[in-house]
């Protein structure tokens, strides 16, 4: 029983890796999902501030994809620690 | 007079680096005999890993031979060890015969002799040997742990860094000097001037000056060399064949701790004053915001640090995969593999464009962050009223 369950403690830290980067995946679709809701919604308010809104745009986005690389990065940390 | 220095600086850098380049190495590989139990397969994992991670040479391409054998392309680097036992020893990464001989009582660890050190009773994980690291042997070939030595060799990191380095010095010196004759200040900017000027300018207006305020000019070259040092390097990294260096974490944690140095430099008691002594706030809540404001000191460095890393190396390990993809199902079948190959490849050069775009937008982050922290750091005393303190 113990050396079964030894056999599988490497294979769920793998898995808690895997599922944990999943989740990030998950939050960081529906955080970059919501930046580009309020972008759009501002260019359809605002047409002509659609440059400032577009770089302000891709601005945020690269700082909620980081959060999202965070937790990835652990994932992995998870997996191979 | 400078530019032709910084062309022979150039050439030198070159000439010395080519010198290096004595000739592609090939190196034969057999395992027929003893690899009965070895799997003959692609092994993702040993190619993944030997591109993301750091290496002794440039490795390009592997050919297998019908009959077993493996030749494999790249341009070996020097290694430098030196140990107090030993002493200095300087050698071509060749010699090491990618893994298979030992060389003036070192040796080169790869996946085939790691198993064989495993199966002696060694544990990899508890040592931390992975391929790729040098370990030093005694005379009948077994890990000697009693030798402590020092690996400051030319690696692949090193070199790329280096090319860098000299393509951005080049750059930015003929186009400076071309500013200096007063080309481009009073007519229209020629050639390298119209690809460098409005970047330049993007940076000085939109990074530096709302952020810097009106001390931008003493910040502004730190912030430049910042973003054109990770932007180039970034670049660089996507051509295939080359190093992974801004995805590394070593890397990325020396500028980020040279841009935490900076921004404590430039911090003034009026910042600290604010950490500790948060303006109008209950004394409940500065309880637990004191805390937060002191950790978040360090934790603004680490994120910019972990940012550019984590990016960098999750682009470069999704574009592995997709061409590993096509090697794993050819493995199975080979017309599994052509199929496979007809999906991969246009969705690896999507893939490309983005990382290409990545590779600007996190330069382009990591600067205006730093300028961010930088400006937060000096901001002077405002006057509005929930600083009545003041």
């Amino acid at each position: 029983m113990d050396f079964f369950l030894l056999e599988t403690i490497g294979s769920v830290a793998n898995a808690g890796g895997a599922i944990g980067a999943g989740l990030a995946a998950m939050g960081a679709g529906i955080g970059v999902g919501q930046i580009g809701k309020g972008a759009v919604e501002a260019i359809a308010r605002q047409p002509e501030a659609i440059n400032d809104i577009r770089s302000n745009m891709i601005l945020t986005a690269a700082l909620v994809e980081g959060v999202a690389l965070f937790a990835v990065i652990v994932g992995f940390l998870a997996m191979v620690l | 007079m400078t530019s032709r220095l910084m062309k022979s600086f150039t050439v030198a850098a070159f000439s010395i680096f080519s010198l290096f380049i004595s000739s592609p190495s090939f190196a034969q590989e057999g395992h027929g005999e003893n690899g009965a139990e070895k799997k003959k397969g692609f092994n993702a994992q040993e190619v993944i890993f030997g591109h993301i991670l750091d290496g002794h040479d440039f490795h390009f391409l592997d050919i297998d031979h019908a009959d077993g054998t493996k030749t494999v392309i790249g341009i070996p680097l020097p290694v430098i060890l030196y140990s107090p036992q030993r002493g200095l020893d300087v050698f071509m990464s060749s010699k090491f015969e990618h893994g298979h001989k030992s060389y003036k009582g070192y040796r080169i660890l790869e996946e085939h002799y790691l198993h064989e050190l495993g199966q002696k009773g060694i544990d990899i994980k508890k040592e931390s040997l992975s391929a790729g690291k040098i370990i030093p042997v005694d005379v009948n070939g077994n890990w000697d742990r009693s030798v402590k030595f020092y690996d400051i060799s030319l690696t692949r990191n090193v070199v790329q860094m280096i090319l860098a380095l000299a393509l951005l010095v080049w750059i930015m010196m003929t186009i400076a000097k071309r500013y200096q004759k007063g080309h481009g200040v009073k007519t229209a900017p020629t050639g390298m001037q119209n690809l460098l000027e409005p970047v330049v300018t993007f940076v000085r207006d939109e990074v530096a000056k709302p952020n810097l305020g009106d001390k931008w000019e003493k910040y502004l070259p730190y912030i430049l060399t910042v973003f054109f040092f990770i932007l180039i390097n970034n670049l660089i990294g996507l051509v295939p064949g080359s190093a992974n260096v801004t995805g590394n974490i070593a890397f990325t944690l020396i500028l980020g701790l040279i841009s935490f140095v900076v921004i404590l430099v430039s911090s003034k008691k009026h910042y600290w004053g604010h950490i500790f002594n948060p303006p109008g706030m209950p004394m409940g809540v500065k309880l637990i915001l004191v805390p937060v404001e002191f950790l978040s000191v360090f934790i603004k460095p680490m994120a910019l640090i972990i940012r550019l890393f984590a990016n960098m190396v999750a682009g470069h390990i999704i574009i592995i995969c997709l061409i590993s993809l096509i090697f794993i199902f050819a493995g199975l079948n080979t017309y599994a593999g052509w199929g496979t190959s007809l999906f991969s490849i246009p969705f690896t050069i999507f893939i490309y464009f983005i990382e290409i775009l990545v590779a600007f937008i996190q330069a382009y982050v990591f600067a205006m962050l730093t300028a961010v922290f930088i400006g937060q750091a000096f901001e002077e005393v405002h006057h509005d009223d929930a600083h009545a303190a003041h």
